[in-house]
């Protein structure tokens, strides 16, 4: 009994690769993205609001299914891994780009005038002003969205990455006790999910604690 | 880059997966009507006294929301037989989403409730209102502002979640997808149909909801900024207490 376990544990470490790394390039690509909704052109912000619908528009399951049989159709194998990282990082990139979006709409216009007063030119009231108040504001629903991917990353199992739900599977076709082997999996998620979101608490009320948030 | 067909060839496909839209609308339909009645009672069973009842609560919520929808179908489809429950496809989908939108909603409706002031069932106590009566009249009314919103949020999740339910060989847009793409290989083509046709739902319904937010939601607080401006604007001898008939409406 032991072994089946540990082999269904072992699956844990593409699921948090897998979380960590589509949530990591969410909230590196997030903020480009979401320089095009700040645009002066009505067609620019046009152009951020049809990505961000479409992407979040169409269901997790059919963004895997297009990277990796899609893709593949098109003579660009990849491998399931890689499908799945291509597929959630895109998905995480819109999201991370609204979450900041909310952000960035929390800031008092007087915090973009008083750079304005202070001389201070577009980057750096960006980088010193606006971004560290926004990364303030945003960061609880951050830590919602890390902990929506890692149940997204669930899906990956469909295409054949070996992750949690796909070794539990497995031993349900080899052993036949499919309540112990997905509860087991189930469990597993939740005692992921309970690091970040302790984390996210943790830094939000240091964050607090040293800058008063309206 | 052999091959650009599914550039333009993706709505020949479209008619083909129709009949697993209408699976998936019912299953949204089924899977939110029972899901949020049984969120609205966790969220009331959450705030009670009695400390056992309230720890069932929780964790039912708990297991709804932390545990991915996959492996709740799983577990009902795969899982249950171990218990001498087999279950066809399609009401375990039906039970997995139920269980997955109780516990969402259940979270979205406590809030709507805990943002009515305290104040508010105090009165209706001293007015001598029965308990149902201060739910029905008072505390609903005033949280349903807050909740709806949300709620049709949640309801196009569960839309997008039911795509989930292939993997259990439910008839819904996916498991037509997935069979006409092995039988034609033109997975791109069949896949971009099935991004339209959920688009065709999720978009209108993101539409609405945010059009709610504006018109429910929480009342927006105006900046100083704005409060000022006010006041300059206003023509002399005006009062303030205009401002407040606003708030009834619902």
């Amino acid at each position: 009994m032991l072994e089946i376990l540990s082999y269904i544990a072992m699956g844990a470490s593409w699921t948090v690769a897998i979380t960590l790394g589509s949530a990591a390039v969410g909230m590196a690509l997030g903020a480009p993205l979401l320089v095009l909704s700040t645009s002066k052109f009505a067609a620019v912000r046009g152009i951020y609001s049809a990505i961000v619908h479409v992407v979040r528009g169409v269901p997790t399951l059919v963004w895997l299914f297009i990277a990796y049989f899609g893709v593949g159709q098109l003579g660009l194998t990849l491998s399931p891994v890689m499908a799945s990282m291509l597929a959630l990082s895109i998905i995480a990139t819109a999201y991370m780009a609204e979450i900041y979006r909310g952000g960035l709409q929390a800031i008092p216009s007087g915090q973009w005038e008083a750079a304005g007063a202070l001389n201070l030119d577009r980057f750096s009231t960006l980088r010193f002003v606006i971004s560290p108040q926004v990364f303030r504001a945003a960061s609880p629903s951050v830590a919602t969205q890390i902990i929506g991917l890692l149940k997204d990353s669930a899906l990956v199992s469909t295409v054949g990455v070996a992750d949690l739900v796909f070794r539990a599977g497995v031993m349900t076709q080899y052993h036949a006790d499919g309540l112990y082997m997905f509860g087991f999996a189930g469990l597993i998620y939740l005692l992921l999910s309970l690091p970040i979101a302790i984390f996210s608490r943790k830094i939000h009320t240091r964050i607090k604690r040293k800058y008063v948030i309206a | 880059m052999t091959d650009m067909t599914w550039l333009y060839d993706w709505p020949q496909y479209i008619p083909d997966l129709l009949p697993g839209l209408w699976k998936a609308m019912t299953l949204t339909a089924i899977s939110c009507f029972f899901g949020y009645l049984i969120g609205m009672v966790l969220a009331l069973l959450v705030e009670t006294p009695r400390a056992w009842v309230r720890y069932v609560a929780l964790s039912i919520v708990e297991i709804g929301r932390g545990v991915p929808i996959l492996v709740l179908l799983f577990v009902f489809y795969q899982g249950l037989p171990q218990a001498g429950v087999l279950l066809d496809p399609y009401p375990a989908a039906v039970l997995a989403l139920i269980l997955s939108a109780a516990g969402y909603s259940s979270e979205m409706i406590r809030a709507g409730l805990n943002s009515v002031p305290r104040g508010q069932s105090e009165a209706a106590n001293s007015l001598s209102l029965s308990v149902m009566d201060n739910y029905r009249f008072v505390l609903i009314p005033q949280a349903a502002r807050i909740s709806i919103p949300p709620l049709v949020n949640l309801t196009i999740i569960m839309f997008q979640a039911t795509s989930l339910a292939t993997v259990i060989t439910v008839p819904e847009i996916m498991q037509f997808a997935g069979i006409m793409g092995s039988a034609t290989f033109e997975y791109m083509s069949i896949y971009i149909a099935a991004a339209v046709i959920y688009l065709c739902i999720t978009i209108p319904g993101g539409v609405l909801s945010s059009y709610l937010e504006q018109r429910m939601g929480a009342p927006k607080k105006r900046s100083t900024r704005q409060v000022l401006l006010a006041q300059f604007r206003k023509p002399l001898g005006a009062t303030n207490n205009k401002s407040h008939s606003a708030s009834g409406r619902m």
